[in-house]
């Protein structure tokens, strides 16, 4: 249908993913597997799977970059001292 | 978490945006029949405003909103919320999770099936809501504390 | 080995695109999964499903009513499983416990 919204849609996922692979920072990598979720959010909708992509945008974007962002910084501090 | 962020205006606005963020699933939960929701995805909303009040208060304040010792007890209702409604239907004599069956003999049948999944919908919602919950404050319990 | 690798990647890629041209539509009425009658002769879930779900339950979200009334043993079973990850976490990363055994 949007053709075109969809290939940018598919660029993007496939950026976000690579850089939440190959990055440094923990944080930017958790980061960027949110929007890795929410884009896949995004596609899901534009396929017509409305539930699906709820589920995926309140899991993958929200819930579970809260437990990684909270556990990173839980174990950085455990390391420093 | 024992210590929490000193700054204020992250408590301030994650006090004004967790009623919110619970508001709206609970009406994702509760319109789960009439739009796209329904009881996951409600309980992982409901989730996520308690879990913003977790992060950015300290414990004394978070304990005021929802125990640290109820989430896994509410999550055993949800799931015995569920059990319930189809051993309930199983009793009067349909298969398991027959809502026909249900004793709600005022409406319709196909309005006792709603009102069946809504049942459902509310039992997951409470299950998941709190096993998220669970899940956070087990994760970070301090241990010398 | 690289180049094992990474041309073993591209053929994949390129296998996995060559069998999604072989997909239906979305919302194709001609495709197999969407017939009323399947091949064999036996009738299929999906179309009862559309046809009869708002009629049954009396919920216009079709998605709702398949996973809260026709497939609830399914949505049960998925609610067990998150009650035992949580279970799980809970009895081994537990606080009291770990004094307990101390």
């Amino acid at each position: 249908m949007h053709w075109e919204l969809e290939l940018v849609l598919y660029l993007f996922l496939i950026i976000s993913a690579v850089v939440s692979l190959y990055v440094k920072d923990l944080l930017t990598a958790v980061v960027s597997l949110s929007v890795f979720s929410f884009i896949l959010a995004m596609l899901f909708v534009s396929m017509g799977a409305i539930d699906v992509g709820f589920t995926e945008a309140v899991i993958g974007a929200g819930v579970t970059g809260v437990l990684y962002i909270v556990l990173i910084y839980k174990t950085s501090r455990r390391s420093n001292d | 978490m024992k210590q929490s962020s000193d700054s204020p205006i992250i408590l301030l606005l994650s006090r004004v945006i967790s009623p919110y963020i619970m508001l709206f699933g609970l009406y994702v939960i509760f319109h789960g029949h009439y739009s796209p929701g329904g009881g996951f995805q409600g309980g992982a909303m409901l989730a996520a405003s308690i879990l913003l009040i977790r992060i950015s208060a300290e414990e004394k304040v978070y304990e005021l909103q929802f125990k640290k010792s109820f989430d896994i007890p509410l999550g055993a209702l949800g799931v015995l919320i569920f059990l319930g409604v189809g051993l309930i239907a199983m009793l009067l004599g349909g298969n398991f999770l027959d809502y026909h069956f249900l004793p709600m003999d005022w409406m319709p049948k196909a309005d006792v099936r709603a009102m069946g999944i809504l049942l459902i919908e509310v039992g997951v919602g409470l299950a998941v809501m709190t096993i998220l919950v669970a899940i956070y404050d087990n994760l970070l319990e301090d241990e010398d504390a | 080995m690289k180049i094992i690798n990474y041309s073993s990647l591209v053929l994949v890629g390129l296998l996995l695109i060559y069998a999604s041209l072989g997909l239906p539509y979305r919302g194709d009425t001609e495709a197999l999964v969407n017939k009323e009658i399947s091949l064999i002769g036996t009738p299929v879930a999906s179309s009862y499903y559309i046809q009869n779900a708002y009629k049954d339950t009396n919920t216009p979200n079709i998605v709702t009513s398949i996973l809260g009334d026709y497939r609830s043993f399914d949505t049960l079973g998925e609610e067990v499983v998150i009650f035992t990850a949580g279970i799980i976490c809970f009895l081994l990363l537990s606080r009291e416990r770990k004094s307990e055994t101390k």
